[in-house]
């Protein structure tokens, strides 16, 4: 009760029946099964980028499966990769979730995955979004700038070693971090925020 | 502005549903519809360039609202981000709480005592229903109505809050699922008062499809604009009222059957053309099913304990692994994506949300009309930008 | 004919206009702030702290002296939006068991951040933290009108009664219970002490 079915009663191919059938279309893809411990049961199919597009095209093509329906694209931080998760389900055969994930090959410089915007309209805004805080380039999308943030912003807020630029008003009841990094903005002309600067025991 | 740069031709091919090329020579007029507007739901701007009133291109620009609810996630526990799923959507915080502890629940594989399901299932239904009286409400508004069916739909949303207030707390920020039930126990002083409100939900949306369905100005306006082809609106994700009133048959209530949904009898209306008018129909006629699904839960709820003896409060920490789930609220498929790694934050934390994915197709609907369409296009979207932004 | 669905609308606004002179059904508003509408049993603001009057160990003012907080800091750990400040104190009281607590020489809250999410009540195991009812609290002071203090979040257990009479009534129901269980353990240990300290007597003469 409360879980939604598993891929088996909903008539979809299990993930090792969906690998093959993947690898019989589109030869060399490099699709590997990538574990899920938890009791979810999602378990998700890592691609090689260089052939990412046409399994995309063939999963939403293919008359079995028919995964027309892109739900959710994710972009993630590891401590070695950025990685972008996709959600599949078929509105046509009303079953899913088939999850696809994508790996660029370091945090650095080697940012680059495919788009697969061509394929799924819906990754058009999530893609960006993901450009926009985690820094992947997406190279095929038609208008990759940033979503949420504004135009000229540097860096990449969602990564995990992102750090919060110093430029913050003022706090009114700033303690113990945000009290020290505060304390440099003493003499801004907005007027000290900080009860204890206030008082003159910062 | 990129607008008047981007050629019709370059947005070929990438499953546009118009081009539209303006007529005669002279430059694109630029209008920012911005963020400081009284119709845009919230702080939202869309660029809009114009030959004379027709729309030539609208792209539309947000993150004005942007909080990064989803790094504050993984910074506090799983436990401490419900209060901020409670303002994501704010105007349904029940279907968000719900859809974040159905991802955490398929997570560890918790069960969910029966009460709780059906405790669950009558809120949701009331938020759905609250929720679609004002979409409507504000729709109608910016039609010009100056205020009148929002103001009758606020009145029964009064109704419907105040009963949430005597449940949870709070009217609005409600914090009140938790993983593996709910955080209270429902009286039977306020089943009765619930099964009195829903004894008066039906009069009110008789009341108002008279004031408003027949109304020939309303027809004129909305129907034949903004329509949506159906192949175009799956392919970008469009889900919940938008995409049934393309004719697309797909409630994740019915495909997924989440929580107990299987139980109930309801239908799902579906439209035929695709347009402002059908969207606003079908929101009509889901308050109508909405008001079947309350009356059957609160005749078959059972006694029993709200909360699973399994959950845990503090030191919640789900084995590593991952989860996506799912629900069908008011304005589409919400989802939740969480990774674990075994500690007690989450190590990825994401909101699909669907007001942003709607927003996908904003341009396609709205090319060749009017500026003044844009605005009622926009507003049967549906969308609330705490949930777009996050 | 033309316009007919505008003039049965028409026919609905005038039935709500004028009905609103005849029920109340139809005329909702409440003028605040002449008139209020009663908050309901189970309605949450902000935090205050819990003290009880009887409680009187050690000098100083009653709230202060009967504060339930021991300063576990579970409630700032817990709190999403961390707006809890809380310093332990370095001596201890007795609390309402008799046991020695520590308790905080501050504890800050600072409104303007809460945002009334009720944890901190939820995880709270000496149901020291409770949830009051008052949101008429605008200050001219921008800065530390809304951070506050130990003084001014400390109410009575009267207080609470006022406000949740049923929530309090449980409480002190479940605080009741809790009491006669550690003073039956108190004297089944009291009565083990004597009798081992008479076993030891009777063994020494």
């Amino acid at each position: 009760m409360g879980l939604s079915l598993d891929l088996r009663e909903q008539n979809l191919k299990t993930i090792e029946e969906i690998k093959s059938a993947i690898e019989a279309a589109v030869p060399g893809a490099g699709v590997e099964i990538a574990a899920n411990p938890s009791p979810s049961g999602q378990v998700s199919l890592r691609v090689e980028p260089s052939h990412a597009l046409a399994v995309a095209k063939f999963l939403r093509d293919d008359a079995d499966l028919k995964l027309d329906y892109l739900s959710n694209v994710t972009g993630v931080d590891w401590p070695e990769s950025l990685e972008a998760v996709y959600h599949l389900y078929s509105v046509e055969k009303k079953h899913g979730p088939v999850v696809l994930r994508m790996h660029t090959v370091n945090r650095s410089d080697q940012v680059e995955l495919p788009s697969l915007t061509p394929i799924w309209r819906s990754a058009e805004f999530q893609e960006r979004e993901i450009f926009d805080l985690y820094g992947i380039v997406f190279t095929g999308h038609p208008d990759l700038r940033r979503l949420l943030m504004w135009d000229g912003f540097k860096d990449h807020p969602m990564r995990r070693d992102y750090v919060d630029p110093d430029d913050f008003e003022y706090e009114p009841t700033a303690h113990d971090e945000v009290l020290k990094r505060a304390k440099s903005h003493k003499d801004r002309d907005q007027g000290s925020g900080n009860r204890e600067q206030m008082a003159g025991t910062a | 502005m990129i607008l008047a740069e981007t050629k019709a031709k370059e947005l070929e091919g990438w499953n546009r549903q118009a081009v539209i090329e303006p007529k005669g020579d002279g430059e694109l007029l630029e209008v920012a519809m911005g963020p400081h507007h009284p119709s845009t739901h919230g702080v939202f701007r869309m660029d809009v360039a114009l030959d004379g009133e027709r729309v030539i291109r609208l792209k539309p620009v947000f993150g004005y609202l942007h909080r990064n609810h989803e790094k504050i996630a993984e910074g506090i526990s799983y436990l401490g981000s419900m209060p901020y799923t409670d303002r994501l959507d704010y105007i349904c915080p029940i279907t968000n709480n719900w859809a974040y502890a159905l991802a955490v629940e398929k997570l560890t594989g918790q069960e969910v005592p029966e009460r709780a399901e059906y405790l669950r299932v009558i809120l949701g239904e009331l938020t759905r229903y609250q929720n679609h009286a004002s979409s409507i409400g504000f729709l109608i508004q910016e039609m010009g109505a100056s205020g009148t069916p929002l103001m009758y739909a606020f009145r029964e949303r009064e109704k419907i809050l105040d009963l949430f207030e005597e449940l949870t707390g709070a009217r609005m920020m409600v914090n009140y699922m938790r993983f593996g039930g709910c955080r209270v126990d429902a009286s039977p002083g306020w089943l009765d008062r619930t099964r009195k409100v829903v004894a008066g939900l039906a009069a009110f949306v008789d009341e108002f499809e008279r004031l408003l369905a027949g109304n020939e100005i309303l027809m004129a306006r909305t129907q034949g604009v903004g329509v949506l082809r159906p192949d175009l609106a799956v392919n970008a994700g469009v889900t919940g009222p938008m995409l049934r009133a393309s004719g697309v048959n797909y409630d994740i209530r019915k495909v997924d059957g989440y929580g107990i949904y299987n139980r109930f009898k309801f239908r799902v209306p579906l439209g035929d053309h695709g347009d402002v008018y059908d969207r606003f129909m079908i929101r009509l006629l889901e308050m109508r099913e909405s008001i079947g699904i309350l009356e059957q839960a609160l005749k078959e709820i059972p006694v029993g304990p709200v909360m699973s003896p399994t959950a845990k409060l503090r030191g919640f920490r789900p084995k590593p692994g991952e989860a996506y789930g799912r629900i069908e609220a008011p304005k589409g498929e919400l989802g939740f994506y969480l990774i674990s790694d075994g500690g007690p934050n989450p190590y990825r934390y994401r909101v699909r949300p669907p007001s942003l994915i709607n927003l996908t197709v904003l341009e396609d609907m709205c090319l060749g009309h009017d500026i003044a369409d844009v605005v009622l296009i926009f507003g049967s979207v549906d969308i609330v930008l705490g949930e777009v932004d996050r | 004919m033309l316009g007919e669905g505008i003039l049965k609308g028409l026919t609905e606004t005038a039935k709500n206009f004028f009905g609103s002179y005849f029920s109340a059904e139809r005329l909702t508003t409440v003028e605040y702030p002449e008139q209020r509408i009663a908050p309901f049993e189970a309605t949450r603001v902000f935090p205050f702290l819990v003290y009880d009057a009887e409680n009187r160990d050690g000098g100083g003012p009653e709230w202060e002296a009967g504060l339930r907080c021991v300063a576990c800091q579970i409630c700032e750990k817990e709190c999403p939006p961390k707006c809890i400040y809380i310093e332990k104190s370095k001596d201890k009281k007795l609390d309402y068991l008799g046991k020695a607590q520590y308790y905080p020489a501050r504890f800050d809250i600072d409104i303007s951040v809460c945002m009334s999410c009720q944890i901190c009540v939820e995880v709270c195991p000496f149901e020291a933290i409770k949830m009051d009812t008052k949101f008429e609290l605008s200050t001219t002071d921008r800065f530390g009108g809304l951070l506050l203090d130990r003084e001014q979040l400390a109410k009575s257990n009267e207080y609470y009664h006022q406000i949740h009479s049923a929530e309090a009534t449980a409480v002190d129901a479940k605080l009741a219970i809790e009491k006669t269980k550690f003073d039956a353990k108190a004297k089944v240990a009291a009565a083990t002490a004597i009798a081992k300290a008479a076993a030891v007597a009777g063994e020494g003469a």
